[in-house]
């Protein structure tokens, strides 16, 4: 109960118990050009949804506005049915976890600083955050000899594993992820591919997974939807979009990318 | 310019706890300018009040400039101290030099200040040349200087910078010199001893003309008003310690210019301690000495402990101005940071501050703050904001966009996010900041000495009036050691602020 009051800042307001997140309208614009137009968008909970485009497509900003680090031009963003606005922003962050390209780990913080820094910030006892630190090691597995050293003392692939344990560390119900594997070699990206797939899997979280690799994005997903210009194009399984694409664009995209034969990817 | 007066005025709130930690005021305070005459008539009229039992006398010498002193003198930080009537007319009334003791002491009033009658001796400016260039060129007179423009002029920044100084002499003679130079009163002499410059101000009273041989050119078309030395003194003294008028009265039309070469002499060729000096002059003027005790001056057993009291009052200053900079300096590199808006105004204010000139600022400051330890405290204090609250600023606005990114998307509370993650990641920055700071103001606090806040600037400026190199090393030697000190001591703390993770090479195993 304490736990649940914290999050949302003394105010007993949960939302609806499925945190799905709904977009209606949403609108972005750069000096007069679209970054982002989507007049209805929604991910269902516990599921994982994969956003898929050329750079510039949107995608980024997308999860950017999800998490309210930019505001859009109009338009609506609810997670779990709470709006996403200035006054509700910090408590729905907790209930977010949020990963980017180079991890974002803190160089003056050492992995389990970094991991705890949250859970610290919100007056976790220490014996709560070591058994949390604890099943998350297992999960995401680290060996708990890494947890006292530096970012900078962290291999790539490293990094990013202990940057997904700082995301999981509140038990968030909603994981964005903005090209978590892209700056990482093909063997540590396809280990962590897997491994990614399975923790979606076990935690049963609301996915969005942000990436421009047609391959990844079907390891990791159940759902694709591919963006172009800040527009939706199409959405549908790795299947729907190879064998049944919306437009030219989508055929152009997946052609591009040579994919590996259909029938022995997609969701299992 | 209104942000600066908005920081000006913050300036007394700062100083409050050290005005009431500063002890109660002597009754009576005589000031003396930094130079040996100065000092010795200080010091004689400190020693005639104490003949007529004025109880608690006490005497602040080498308070740096006219400026300086007369401020001292307004605020009320000292009661007297000797000054000359050419400099009063030029430098404080600003008035042209015609007018009459009547005139000058109707205008003194108007500030709350009185002029005694002369003392008896004329120490007027005059222009020297030495034995040497007198006879090769010819020269007797001011006039003469025309037909030799190869002459080299080495001026005292103060006859350089005032009207009835270089600027008045030269319009005044139509001298048009090409060769003029900046230097130290006392460093011209070498100068002029070893052949580097032909010319150089003095005054009449100046004990080094004789010791060098030096010619002083005839004031052919008398430009150089008098200098009567007299005594300038806050006019409620009278009221409040009348005995102390009485010794200064004693000393009027006593001093002739004879006697005044002499007692300089002493002091700065015979190498006696100017408080001796002054009991000597009194001797001779009134036939009488104080008949009070002095302390003993100080001889070289005495060196190493009136260094550690140097160095330990010199670091005094330089840490308590420096703690109270990375107080405000943070917080305001803060604010900098958080809006853009403001951040101009605040570091064009700190830079502002930086541009004043050291003497301006202390200038500006004592009618506020007096003299002594609060004004050199808050003025290297005011120095040192700059490079913190810059250093602060650039700190916290060059963290790269992803970790700040990570910062505001964690969810973490605003003070996590200043004190957890942005000021840890801009520790390099402010720490850079403050050695930077720390070591300007160990060379600033030299300084100090000029508004009687002591430290190692005491016997630099000392030694520089009496030609004792032994005495300026005192100074600087421990001045240079504390500044590597500081700068290993603040090397040495970067360990404990900077966080282990922002000192590791990056990333030994890239994968």
């Amino acid at each position: 109960m304490r736990f649940v009051r914290r999050q949302f800042g003394g105010r007993l307001q949960t939302g609806t118990t499925e945190p799905g997140i709904e977009i209606e309208a949403l609108r972005k614009t750069y000096s007069g050009s679209v970054a982002l137009d989507i007049e209805r968008f929604s991910v269902p909970a516990r599921q994982t949804l994969v956003l898929i485009g050329p750079s510039g497509c949107g995608k980024s900003t997308l999860l950017r506005l999800v998490v309210g680090l930019i505001r859009p031009d109009s338009g609506r963003i609810t997670i779990g049915g709470i709006p996403m606005e200035a006054s509700t922003r910090r408590a729905l962050l907790l209930r977010i976890g949020y990963v980017i390209q180079e991890g974002g780990l803190f160089p003056h913080l050492t992995a389990r600083e970094n991991i705890a820094l949250v859970a610290e910030d919100q007056g976790w006892e220490r014996a709560r955050i070591d058994a949390r630190i604890s099943d998350l090691l297992t999960l995401t597995s680290i060996p708990a000899s890494l947890l006292g050293r530096y970012p900078a003392e962290l291999s790539g692939g490293q990094r990013q594993r202990v940057a997904l344990m700082r995301a999981l560390m509140l038990d968030p119900e909603v994981l964005l992820m903005d090209e978590p594997l892209a700056a990482l070699d093909p063997m540590i990206r396809a280990g962590l591919q897997r491994d990614l797939r399975r923790v979606f899997q076990t935690l049963r979280k609301t996915v969005v997974f942000v990436t421009h690799d047609l391959a990844e994005a079907a390891a990791v997903g159940d759902e694709i939807t591919l963006l172009r210009s800040g527009r939706i194009v199409q959405r549908g399984s790795f299947r729907d979009l190879v064998e049944s694409p919306a437009d030219p664009f989508v055929s152009e995209f997946i052609q591009a990318q040579r994919p590996p034969d259909p029938s022995s990817q997609g969701p299992a | 310019m209104s942000a600066r007066r908005g920081l000006l005025a913050l300036l007394p709130l700062f100083a409050l706890p050290l005005v009431f930690a500063t002890p109660a005021r002597a009754r009576v305070t005589v000031g003396s300018k930094a130079f040996p005459e100065s000092w010795i008539l200080g010091e004689a009229l400190a020693d005639r009040m104490r003949g007529e039992g004025v109880g608690n006398v006490n005497h602040r010498h080498n308070l740096g400039g006219t400026e300086i002193v007369y401020q001292a003198l307004r605020a009320g930080s000292i009661d007297v101290y000797p000054e000359y009537t050419g400099t009063i007319l030029e430098v404080i009334l600003h008035a042209p030099r015609t007018w009459t003791a009547a005139q000058m002491r109707a205008a003194l009033a108007r500030e709350g200040i009185g002029m005694s009658d002369p003392l008896g001796f004329d120490d007027s400016y005059a222009l020297a040349v030495t034995a040497a260039a007198q006879e090769r060129y010819g020269l007797r007179t001011i006039s003469d200087l025309a037909g030799h423009p190869e002459l080299r002029l080495g001026l005292t920044h103060e006859f350089l910078g005032r009207t009835d100084g270089y600027p008045g002499l030269a319009r005044h003679y139509g001298l048009t010199m090409p060769h003029v130079l900046g230097v130290e009163h006392e460093l011209a002499y070498a100068a002029l001893a070893s052949g580097r410059i032909d010319v150089t101000d003095i005054y009449t009273t100046d004990a080094q003309i004789e010791r060098l041989g030096l010619r002083v050119l005839e004031d052919d078309r008398r430009f150089f008003p008098r200098y009567d030395a007299v005594w300038l003194y806050r006019l409620a003294l009278e009221r409040e310690e009348p005995r102390a008028l009485q010794a200064m009265r004693q000393l009027e039309g006593k001093i002739d210019e004879t006697r005044m070469i002499r007692a300089n002499a002493r002091v700065v060729l015979g190498g006696q301690a100017y408080t001796a000096s002054a009991d000597s002059l009194l001797r001779e003027s009134l036939g009488s000495a104080s008949g009070v005790a002095h302390a003993t001056p100080r001889g070289f057993g005495d060196v190493p402990g009136s260094v550690f009291r140097n160095t330990a009052q010199h670091l005094k200053l330089v840490l308590l101005s420096l703690l109270a900079a990375i107080v405000l300096g943070i917080p305001l590199g803060v604010l900098a940071a958080r809006s853009p808006g403001l951040a101009g105004a605040i570091l064009a204010a700190a830079g502002l501050l930086q541009t004043i000139p050291s003497l301006a600022l202390l200038a500006l400051l004592i009618p506020l703050l007096g003299i002594g330890v609060v004004p050199a405290l808050v003025a290297l204090f005011l120095y040192s904001l700059l490079p913190i609250v810059r250093n602060t600023y650039v700190g916290l606005t060059t963290i790269p966009p992803p970790l700040l990114e990570s910062a505001a998307t964690l969810g973490l509370s605003p003070g996590a996010q200043l004190f957890r993650i942005r000021l840890p990641l801009a520790s390099p920055g402010i720490m850079a900041g403050i050695k930077t700071s720390a070591v300007i103001n160990v060379g600033s606090a030299t300084l100090a000495a000029l508004i009687g806040a002591g430290g190692l600037g005491e016997p630099i400026l000392s030694g520089i009036q009496l030609r004792q190199n032994g005495l300026i090393l005192e100074g600087a030697i421990p001045a240079a050691v504390l500044a590597l000190a500081v700068q290993k001591g603040f090397d040495l703390l970067d360990r404990l602020v900077i966080p282990k993770g922002l000192r590791l090479p990056p990333d030994p195993h890239q994968t």
